[in-house]
């Protein structure tokens, strides 16, 4: 595979199936797009592989990003597929190094929305430092996907180890980086047969820096996870199973936006089980609890500490509410219907 | 204005905590335990969200009723909606859960992903626009819920009928409250003592079509709003009736509903719905004259009538195990039975309390009651 692998031409302003390997308009898609936008001395070799060097543990993930719509407030597909790559990595106390990047396009897709996707990948890219280092696009039968689907794989460096969802000890604190559920609000309320205005904007943006800030404190968290698919309560009902241990969380300490709510008011949904594509919950030892969440602030005002690990119902996470009761955090189920009544 | 400065009120832990102390106050003089019936899905829900049970005195316990439409749903309708979704050429609409429910042999979900065009609508009213975009394909509306959803389906079928839409149908599986707290109480063994009426069913209906039957079985109902401030003043109404010997209709959520109810609302429904003979209900059975359906001089539109050879009306019972029927009778709880939570989950429900969220076993799965373990 060539660093950037092509088969595609560009006609009348949009991206149209491969006319054959090696075009002139293939070549230009290249570098007037990719080689101009991701630019790095590795990328612009062009071999048939990367060679790369690094020096301690590496960690290694993949992702595949399908966000519809593609463009929404706050974010769009390509930005999605920086921050959550690199976000799997922070998570795993490692700094992102390089990325590989697969575009499949469907045949008319729009070539300037496709440069204004290159374009948020390279800004994403800035506050991670991390680089693309090989590609590869495919453009596929109008219908065989839906616009644009982008997949990003990722290597990163451990810079702190043993932060892991088995980790997780009594009295530690649960911490959550900000506010929940904007990524899944936003989304929601731009479909189009809702029809809803509003100012929600997505979550979405790398975590590297926050992670490092903690990491330079000199707190190693317990365990790290942004909440994105299944939110909230999936990362939390995950912990309490794979630690085999309770988590306790405190109702109204959970920050949720306004706007938030009332899209969970209206269509009958938990914030909880909102996904979140910037927000990232934390573990940390009760000693750490404090410096951790100034830390936090310092990139959300609403950072807060959530709850702690206790012995209560082992593998369960519950909630205690503001009237005196609790109850369980369950997983949320894969698709969120509105509830009827 | 915000949103939430319309419901914080009826969420105050300080309000929720004074009813809390008022109701064990007034529940000491209870002569026998309260058994309070809530019909409808949301009040299972706010009660199990909430965890209301755990601040409340022990002589006052919960039995869920059977006001979720989709848990009530027998398999045959089910198996209904999934053969008109495998049709050429067609498009189904419906609600919510109805996507997630398995019939006898498939679910909407799964015949979905097989390449059935499905559509989990928001809106009954997003019929009319799926209908125009694609005016070379059957739209099938399998609608579901009780007298809060059937304005909407009546809506839609006022649009459709004067503007001679020619590609929408009708599956019509509304519901009536009354017959169904008929059916639970005429047992005689169900315990159940006082009644909180469902919130949106009485918007549209008004408090009225509860007097019957608060007469009738001598139990008090108080019509309560969804939020938890409601659910508790509900029941300290209920609590003050017991302790005078009153068995009245009252109501609580007098913010939306009065005795009359949305009297447009209800003509449009009488204009093209009528009362059917009878409707299976799972978990309970047949109950005579519970359901509506299409009034004759529409059988144009009913997809019930029209495609009446590709729907089977031949009864499928649910597992026998599942003890559903007794727990909406009040006779037991879901931990009573041998496959809840085991054999018996949301993803893989034996039965109707299972089903969909508003469901009774599917509450106490969900969100448990931490002390009822």
């Amino acid at each position: 595979m060539r660093t950037i692998d092509m088969g595609v031409l560009i006609m009348s302003n949009s991206v149209q199936l491969s006319q054959g390997g090696g075009a002139k308009e293939s070549n230009a898609l290249v570098n007037d797009l990719f080689y101009k936008y991701f630019s790095n001395e590795i990328l612009l070799k062009s071999e048939d592989a990367a060679i790369l060097q690094v020096n301690k543990n590496i960690a290694f993930t993949t992702d595949s990003y399908t966000v519809n719509p593609i463009f929404f407030k706050g974010g769009d597909i390509g930005k999605i597929s920086i921050a959550g790559t690199t976000n799997d990595l922070s998570m795993m106390g490692a700094k992102p190094l390089y990325l590989s990047c697969g575009f499949i396009i469907e045949e008319g897709f729009s070539y300037d929305d496709l440069e204004k996707i290159v374009k948020s990948m390279a800004g994403e890219l800035k506050n991670s430092g991390a680089k693309i280092v090989c590609g590869d696009t495919k453009v596929v039968p109008r219908g065989s996907v839906d616009k644009i689907f982008i997949n990003t794989s990722g290597i990163g460096e451990v810079e702190v180890e043993n932060i892991s969802s088995h980790n997780l000890v009594q009295d530690d604190v649960i911490l959550v980086s900000r506010d929940i559920g904007a990524h899944g609000a936003t989304i929601l309320s731009e479909r189009e047969e809702l029809s809803i205005t509003s100012d929600l904007h997505s979550d979405c943006a790398s975590l590297w820096s926050i992670v490092e800030k903690v990491f330079k404190n000199n707190i190693t968290p317990s365990a790290m996870r942004d909440a994105t698919r299944g939110g909230l309560a999936a990362v939390l009902n995950e912990w309490a199973e794979t630690s085999n241990v309770c988590i306790e969380l405190q109702e109204d300490a959970i920050p949720v936006e306004n706007e938030v709510r009332g899209i969970c008011e209206i269509f009958g949904f938990e914030p909880t089980d909102f996904a979140n594509e910037g927000t990232f919950v934390l573990s940390v030892k009760e000693c750490d609890a404090k410096k951790t969440l100034e830390i936090l602030k310092e990139y959300s005002k609403n950072a807060a500490i959530i709850g702690k690990i206790s012995k209560k119902r082992v593998g369960k996470v519950i909630i205690n509410t503001v009237y005196g009761s609790s109850r369980y955090l369950d997983m949320p189920k894969g698709e969120l219907l509105p509830r009827i009544c | 204005m915000e949103l939430k400065d319309l419901y914080e009120g009826f969420r105050n832990p300080q309000t929720i905590k004074s009813f809390a102390s008022e109701i064990a106050k007034e529940a000491e003089s209870l002569a026998e335990p309260l058994r309070v019936m809530e019909v409808c899905g949301g009040h299972t829900h706010t009660i199990m969200k909430y965890g209301l049970l755990q601040i409340l005195p022990k002589n006052i316990k919960f039995v869920h009723g059977p006001g979720c439409p989709v848990c009530i749903m027998p398999k045959e309708r089910i198996d209904h909606a999934i053969s008109l979704a495998k049709m050429d050429n067609t498009i189904l609409c419906t609600l919510g859960d109805m996507i997630r429910v398995p019939g006898s042999y498939s679910s909407l979900a799964l015949e979905r992903a097989k390449g059935a065009d499905i559509r989990a609508l928001y809106s009954p009213l997003d019929v009319i626009k799926i209908s125009k975009e694609n005016s070379n394909k059957n739209v099938i509306f399998f609608a579901i819920g009780f007298e809060t959803t059937t304005p909407m389906t009546a809506a839609v079928i006022d649009y459709v009928v004067k503007n001679r839409i020619s590609n929408v149908y009708f599956h019509i599986n509304h519901v009536l409250v009354p017959p169904a707290v008929r059916a639970i109480m005429n047992p005689r063994k169900a315990k159940i003592n006082a009644f909180i009426g469902p919130s949106h069913v009485s918007v549209i209906t008004g408090s009225k079509i509860y007097e019957p039957l608060s007469d009738e079985y001598k139990t008090p109902i108080v019509v309560s709003g969804f939020e938890p401030v409601d659910v508790m003043e509900a029941i300290l109404l209920l609590v003050k009736q017991k302790n005078v010997g009153k068995a009245e209709v009252e109501i609580e959520y007098k913010r939306s509903v009065t005795r009359d109810g949305n009297i447009k609302a209800q003509e449009l429904i009488e204009k093209y719905l009528e009362v059917r003979g009878h409707f299976r209900w799972r978990g309970i059975g047949d109950i005579p004259e519970s359901a509506l359906k299409l009034k004759n001089e529409y059988s144009y539109l009913d997809a019930e009538i029209l495609f009446k050879d590709r729907l089977s009306n031949e009864e499928i019972d649910d597992h026998k195990q599942c003890i559903c029927g007794t727990i909406l009778q009040g006779l037991a709880y879901p931990q009573d039975c041998k496959v809840f939570a085991k054999v018996c989950t949301p993803s893989n429900p034996l039965g109707s309390c299972m089903v969909s969220d508003e469901g009774a076993c599917n509450a106490y799965y969900r969100y448990g009651s931490i002390d009822n373990e």
